[in-house]
């Protein structure tokens, strides 16, 4: 069952003070990274609480995140300003009725029957966007005003500004963070592992297994509505793209290098892929052909991801038999 | 909408569906006798579009080409069978799912670096483009009765092959009892290579005959791809018959849902699939325990 | 006489065209140890699948405590007071022990869509986990993995997460599999305690152990029933040899 030893988070925490105190020494662009990555951080968690820890193997979770910027944008059409008190609400919202519906029809089935549907209703949303001319089509739109915190003349946070977005996200991330721990240790925690680890003993058990996969669902897609919500925030443009399925295999990719079911893991992945695309960007004219020898590779090699690479490393050391010329690793 | 109108397209699902069927009948048959779900079936598809228009370019005969092609193709599903799918044999759908999605990645990296990101064109052979007319004032492209009519002989032979051929029975077996087939000494991988090259000829020969109708054009592989899966689990994952059931509700839902809802016309498939799911979550023919 | 805690009326399962189980009444009187013995493929496990819910029935009526459960699913069945252990083992191998038992004993509570206070919080919960953990003889073991515990100790646990649903009727499906004569006593040791609070409906390839703890035993071949009787009856009957000539061997 889900537990993080002391060491895991001591570094956690030491790896959330580094992160507090980055900013002034990035510049605007690496700023604006890490603020990324630090939302696929979230959207990457929230895809691990459905495939490590309930077992689903989502491939359309990427609806949700851009569903929700959709949303945003539709919302923030034709006024110079709103309050995020509703617009936010509203977002993750219609996120959570949309995860609903497609998590109902979804739960009916299992392994790759439920791959393959959570694939195709999320095209099923990719093309309602794309063919959307009133939207932006195959371009999306440009969000140009954005919901404010302000309450009356009292504005406390001012979202426009870069540097103050970035610790608005950093909270967001540590804030979701435990909350799915909570989750996790949480009576429905103990459930959705069972229905993970042994669907059937869960059932037989008396849980009615159905249900809590749903919910495990609704909660996912929405904190990935949450996740989308502040990337459009962030980036002030929505598309098409960010429904595609490209979207839902790179997230998935990201819990799969991080390491499924360690909750921390999958924000690792973040990093690591959202850096390593930056670099090939950089480097050659054709990232995405490293990108997918380097998703090849990350299947065949390293299944159990960074965040059990440690573990991976102590058992090949210990695997070294005594007499052994004491040649170095 | 007239008769002929509603012929017409009519006739169209029955093309887009029958090329829908070669496609989806080599995803059904690698899923239900290797277990592997993949992803990168559709970049056979676009390989075979874009090879045929490349040899097109020599040989200035689309029946050459395809004849050149097809082994092509084949090889190249032979190739990625034994460098990548192997490995995949005993892992979770997830790795499957993943390994597949990296190979898309570098299958269209590929497809872009040695032909780029033009739109591309294969005229249709001089012989089969007349048209046949059905009214006085309206007319259909003789090509894509052809398409029809070449891809229901494929599926009859399919049909053959699979009832009435030993490797036939074999791929029934390995359907529905895997293991069964396995422990019965048959060399299993030498079966899986088959398969899998079978079902990567019989997408990339689709690619090559629909192309003077579709065009070749990056990306033209993951929109197949994502249809297919669509047929796949409608029609049960593993059942030829399903595919082919499947196919044709999908030509009819993509092509009707163009005319009659055109600005909902991609809803219109998957809409369809949420239907059948309610009804039989399984697809029509699947098997209900996975 | 009381009230049968379950019975089945005329109850099949059909596969196809294999009948598995056909044609089976059977009364389950509360109290009562009733084993269920039969050559391999005689439909036992079939049977107590459809009794759990697991698979079902094509023909034929469940009732429990009066209540229709026919079709019900598994997650209700255990909701009612009917646990189940498995011939294979079926546990939750990444857990600890504890865990394992836990997850069984949370399954009581009113609910468990509860989202923020800790689990581990709930006394009651735990108290139904120790409780059966130390009742199937694991209280030392709480927080070692189920899957580096020994195949005999894996199988007292299967017994001790259904012990903490804290069910009335329990649906035993060989118990003993596997298990070398000492761990084998324990556990009929185990068998008879709960057998004073418990009913117990037994599927058993052990002879000794079904003679020993039986109050009554149903003899099934080729998915129907044969016969019902005491120990005494079963073990004289003419038929009952009959149907296990040559099956002495395949009894492992």
């Amino acid at each position: 069952m889900f537990r993080t030893s002391l060491t895991t988070n001591l570094i956690l925490i030491g790896l959330l003070v580094v992160l507090a105190a980055l900013p002034p020494f990035l510049g605007i662009y690496y700023g604006n990274l890490v603020t990324r990555l630090m939302i696929l951080g979230i959207f990457a968690m929230s895809l691990d609480l459905l495939i490590g820890f309930t077992g689903l193997v989502s491939f359309g979770h990427a609806a949700f995140f851009g569903l929700s910027g959709y949303i945003l944008g539709i919302l923030m059409m034709d006024t110079e300003t709103a309050s995020i008190y509703w617009v936010l609400p509203a977002c993750l919202g219609v996120t959570a009725l949309a995860s609903l519906v497609i998590g109902w029809f979804s739960v009916r089935t299992s392994g790759i029957y439920f791959i393959m549907i959570t694939l195709a209703f999320a095209q099923m949303l990719f093309y309602f966007f794309n063919e959307n001319t009133a939207l932006g089509g195959s371009d999306g739109m440009f969000i140009f005003a954005k919901p404010t915190l302000a309450i009356g003349s009292w504005n406390p946070i001012d979202l426009e500004d870069h540097h103050t977005f970035y610790y608005v996200v950093l909270v967001s991330l540590i804030l979701s963070y435990l909350g799915l721990r909570r989750l996790l240790n949480a009576p429905f925690g103990q459930v959705i592992q069972g229905i993970r680890t042994n669907e059937d003993r869960t059932r037989a058990l008396g849980f009615a297994t159905r249900r809590y996969k749903l919910v495990s669902f609704i909660i996912a897609g929405t904190l990935a509505g949450f996740a989308g919500f502040l990337e459009a925030m962030h980036t002030s443009i929505i598309s098409p793209a960010h429904l595609g399925w490209h979207e839902s295999g790179n997230v998935m990719m990201t819990v799969i290098l991080g390491g499924i079911g360690t909750l921390h893991g999958p924000v690792l992945g973040a990093f690591a892929f959202g850096f390593l695309h930056d670099w090939l960007q950089d480097v050659t004219q054709h990232p995405t052909l490293y990108m997918g020898i380097f998703v090849i590779a990350v299947v065949l090699f390293l299944p159990r991801g960074i965040a059990g690479l440690p573990a991976d490393i102590a058992r090949w050391l210990r695997r070294k038999p005594p007499g052994d010329g004491g040649s170095p690793p | 909408m007239d008769f002929t109108s509603f012929l017409i397209q009519l006739l169209n699902s029955v093309q887009y569906g029958f090329l829908l069927f070669l496609v989806a009948s080599g995803l059904t048959l690698v899923f239900g006798i290797m277990g592997i779900i993949n992803l990168a079936h559709g970049a056979f598809y676009m390989f075979g579009a874009y090879i045929v228009w490349w040899l097109f370019g020599f040989t200035e005969s689309l029946t050459l080409s395809i004849l050149l092609g097809v082994p092509l193709i084949m090889l190249l599903g032979l190739a990625i069978e034994r460098l990548a799918i192997a490995h995949l044999y005993q892992r979770d759908h997830l790795y499957q799912v993943l390994l597949t999605f990296g190979m898309i990645l570098v299958l269209n990296e590929c497809q872009k670096i040695f032909w780029g990101t033009d739109f591309y064109s294969v005229p249709v052979p001089e012989v089969l483009s007349g048209s046949i007319p059905l009214t006085e004032n309206q007319v259909y492209p003789v090509y894509r009765v052809f398409i029809s009519i070449v891809c229901m002989l494929i599926a009859a032979g399919m049909y053959l092959l699979i009832q009435k051929t030993r490797l036939g029975m074999t791929i029934r077996a390995g359907a529905s009892n895997r293991e069964m087939v396995q422990a019965l000494g048959v060399n299993i991988n030498w079966v899986f290579a088959v398969v899998f090259s079978l079902g990567a000829g019989l997408a990339g020969f689709a690619g090559m005959i629909g192309a003077p109708v579709s065009s070749v054009y990056p990306g033209m592989g993951d929109q197949i791809l994502i249809i297919s899966f669509v047929v796949v689990v409608i029609g049960g994952i593993g059942s030829i018959k399903g595919a082919f059931i499947g196919a044709m509700l999908i030509g009819l839902a993509d092509t009707f849902g163009k005319v009659l809802v055109p600005d909902f016309a991609s809803m219109a498939v998957y809409a369809t699939m949420a239907v059948i799911l309610l009804w039989r979550p399984q697809g029509l023919f699947g098997q209900s325990a996975h | 006489m009381s009230e049968p805690l379950l019975t089945t009326e005329r109850l099949g399962k059909q596969f196809g065209a294999l009948r598995a189980v056909f044609g089976v009444s059977l009364e389950f009187e509360p109290g009562v140890v009733h084993a269920i013995i039969g050559p391999n493929g005689a439909g036992k496990t079939t049977l107590i699948n459809l009794l759990s819910g697991n698979l079902p029935p094509s023909d034929g009526r469940i009732h429990y405590r009066g209540q229709d459960i026919t079709g019900m699913s598994p997650d209700r069945i255990s909701q009612l007071g009917v646990g189940r252990s498995f011939q294979k083992t079926n546990i939750f191998p990444t857990f600890t022990c504890f865990e394992n038992c836990w997850l069984a004993a949370q399954s009581r509570r009113p609910s468990s869509m509860r989202f923020f206070r800790p689990a581990r919080r709930l006394a009651d919960v735990e108290a139904r986990a120790l409780g059966a953990l130390e009742t199937c003889g694991l209280g030392e073991r709480r927080d070692t993995l189920a899957a580096e515990m020994s195949y005999g100790e894996q199988r007292q646990l299967e017994i001790g997460m259904m012990l903490a649903t804290e069910p009335d009727l329990l649906l035993l499906d060989e118990p003993l599999a596997g298990m070398g004569s000492e761990e084998a006593t324990q556990v009929i040791g185990l068998l008879r305690r709960l057998a004073e609070e418990h009913t117990l409906i037994l599927i058993e390839h052990d002879m000794d152990a079904v003679f020993a703890i039986a109050d009554l035993i149903t003899v099934m071949v080729n998915g129907e029933v044969l016969e019902t009787g005491s120990v005494e009856q079963i073990r004289n009957s003419a038929e009952v040899q009959q149907a296990y000539l040559g099956v002495e061997e395949d009894e492992v």
